[in-house]
């Protein structure tokens, strides 16, 4: 309903329409906000991200500031070794990455599976009665506070299940582990992956359903033959919200995981992710333009690239599972 | 499906051979699945029972054992000393939070949903605003604390070289961008919830667009948006990375004095407390999760009330 103006005329008409003209405005200005934010991280990011590597920032660079090379981009990208406190510091953004992986990756194997059972439980299988409370259960779990995911980490995760389980065959477990981290990451992102998946395999009409149980199909061949390839992208597109979610995840990896960066496959040891070494470094006592300080936005840059890829690909493989039953 | 998938050895016996399907292994397999998919979506309920267990067993073992005094505990700022901490100041300090975010996302939040459903036209522009929504929902908590220790708190005055600090209005305006994209989504789902004949209606009246937003359609959607604010901010309430990339105390040690005063809030003290290695403070940390839960509990209880009593209303 587009419509802009008012076609009576008479007393008023002519200032009513004028109103009706600026609060649009104003409305569009609200709008506007939301798109000057992308704008504004991006500009952000990128000018204080550019004086990491160049030792002034990107304006001050385009207006004409010195600029001395103090990291090389290959260097940040490819360097096997962070220790921006060490006496002879080394930049290599890898181990940080190579954390972030490994609770991603380990956080998929238990939110993927579990999460489309659950999905498929609800959409195929759930009476009324259960969905109604099974599903609010779930919304619970996925609005409790991060932190308190990193609590239940080193509270409950390690010194009750990861030390004593994997102590028993010997497995040697540090305080901060990846593991814990990869096993909280991977129960909060259950949720997004079970309802996302849920709302695509309710879009899967009925026929086709009733089509595979007209040529005998039990329930599970409808669920996992019909059902389950029928919603595959919008499946898929559940896994990427979890995994970019699990990418972005901060303060349970950071209090599960802990702050040592490595370059491991371990996942009984501690380790740091971007984020957690995001937060070490806010909490340090580095002052503003150094190369410690600046690597933070350097760090945040690569972070939100890699949501923001994972965004794009959800955000296409979504208007694509809409499109298919129309 | 086929014969091919059962077992040879159970196609052999005699009251199954009229049929090349197993019927008894199909039903096994049937079941054997559900009970899967059952135990998958008990999992999450399971973990869910376990975490609040775990935090409600160390916050008690706290009281009993290790004689925190829930009076210090919620009438005392935080100190170094755990039988003197106390989490007052945090929760001031939320409190205000709280406001200042809510001030600061309603509006916009509410005026953008407005703009895209009841005035947008439908063209490059407005599915660029859209487009951009659904990725600005998914940057995480993180990015948005560093937008704003980036753009707010290292922002130097070019004139009196000062810089803005680690202020609370800083760290509700992170919260405050975090949120607006979600009670965006609500008020949405809200204004598409009043039915196109009641806008007509009132435009057929002769109201402009505005008048017809302004008494129809926002009364109508209201208990809606609402409810969508409620349950964003209780999401903002929890948040801790943008709040320590802002640069929020960690040890609330002081109560704010107002918007331009340093801050501490509930999820960063619990967040400090968790990683000392002092036992007693895990304790703290864990009587800190259940009143911030407590808190959340509260607000999505209001959150679900409305709904409820608005649904019945309709």
């Amino acid at each position: 309903m587009s419509y802009d103006g008012n076609p009576l005329s008479g007393d008023g008409v002519a200032a009513d329409n004028r109103r009706n003209r600026r609060v649009r405005r104003v409305f569009l200005a609200c709008a506007a906000v939301t798109v000057a934010t992308t704008l504004a991280i991006f500009a952000v990011l990128l000018d204080n991200a550019f004086s990491f590597f160049y030792d002034s920032r990107l304006h001050e660079a385009l207006l004409g500031a010195a600029v001395e090379a103090r990291v090389g981009f290959v260097e940040f990208l490819t360097g096997t070794r962070w220790a921006p406190y060490h006496a002879y510091p080394d930049y290599g953004v890898l181990p940080l990455v190579n954390g972030t992986l490994m609770i991603t990756v380990g956080a998929a194997f238990i939110s993927i599976p579990i999460g489309t059972a659950t999905a498929l439980y609800l959409s195929e299988y759930a009476s009324p009665r259960v969905r109604g409370w099974l599903k609010p259960t779930l919304e619970v779990l996925a609005g409790v506070p991060t932190i308190v995911y990193g609590f239940f980490a080193i509270s409950f995760i390690t010194p009750v299940f990861v030390r004593p389980f994997f102590g028993f065959f010997g497995v040697s477990v540090d305080y901060y582990n990846a593991f814990a981290g990869i096993v909280v990451v991977g129960i909060m992102t259950i949720p997004i992956v079970a309802s996302i998946s849920e709302d695509a395999m309710n879009a899967v009409p009925d026929d086709l359903r009733n089509a595979a149980y007209g040529l005998g199909a039990t329930k599970r061949e409808v669920s996992t033959h019909v059902v389950l390839p029928a919603s595959v992208s919008g499946i898929f597109a559940s896994y990427i919200l979890a995994v970019s979610r699990a990418i972005g995840e901060t303060m349970a990896v950071t209090l599960a995981a802990g702050y040592q960066s490595r370059m491991t496959a371990n996942p009984f040891v501690e380790i740091q992710t971007m984020t957690a070494y995001m937060v070490q470094m806010a909490r340090s006592e580095a002052s503003i333009g150094t190369i410690e300080y600046q690597s933070l936005f350097a760090v945040g840059l690569l972070l939100f690239l890699m949501t923001l890829a994972m965004n794009l690909l959800n955000d296409w493989m979504k208007r694509r599972y809409r499109e298919e039953y129309r | 499906m086929t014969a091919a998938e059962a077992p040879e050895a159970s196609t052999t016996e005699a009251e199954d051979s009229w049929l090349d399907v197993d019927l008894r292994w199909e039903h096994l397999k049937g079941r054997l699945f559900l009970a899967g998919c059952v135990a998958a979506s008990l999992f999450g309920v399971f973990v869910l029972a376990l975490l609040i267990a775990d935090v409600l067993w160390e916050a008690i073992l706290g009281v009993v054992q290790h004689d925190v005094s829930i009076r210090t505990f919620l009438t005392q700022p935080a100190s170094r000393h755990a039988d003197q901490a106390g989490f007052y100041a945090a929760i001031v300090g939320s409190v205000w939070l709280m406001i200042f975010t809510v001030l600061l996302s309603f509006f916009i939040g509410v005026g953008t949903a407005v703009y895209l459903e009841e005035f947008a036209p439908d063209n490059r522009w407005t599915r660029l605003i859209e487009a951009n929504l659904a990725n600005l929902a998914g940057v995480p908590s993180i990015v948005y604390g560093l937008l704003v220790l980036a753009a707010v708190v290292n922002f130097t005055n070019p004139l009196t070289g000062g810089r803005v600090g680690p202020i609370l209005l800083a760290g509700a305006v992170a919260l405050a961008l975090l949120i607006t994209p979600i009670i965006i989504v609500a008020s949405q789902e809200a204004l598409r919830g009043v039915p196109d004949g009641v806008r007509r209606g009132s435009l057929a009246t002769g109201a402009t667009r505005w008048q017809t937003v302004k008494n129809v359609v926002l009364p109508a959607a209201f208990p809606g948006i609402l409810t969508g604010t409620i349950l964003a901010v209780a999401r903002a309430i929890g948040e801790t990375a943008p709040l320590i990339m802002v640069g929020a105390i960690l040890t609330a040690r002081r109560v704010p004095e107002g918007p331009f005063d340093t801050f501490g809030s509930m999820p960063t003290m619990i967040y400090y407390w968790a990683d000392r290695p002092e036992i007693t403070f895990h304790y703290l940390a864990a009587l800190g999760i259940v009143v911030l839960l407590t808190i959340l509990i509260a607000m999505n209880g209001v959150a679900v009330y409305l709904r409820n009593k608005y649904e019945t209303q309709q």
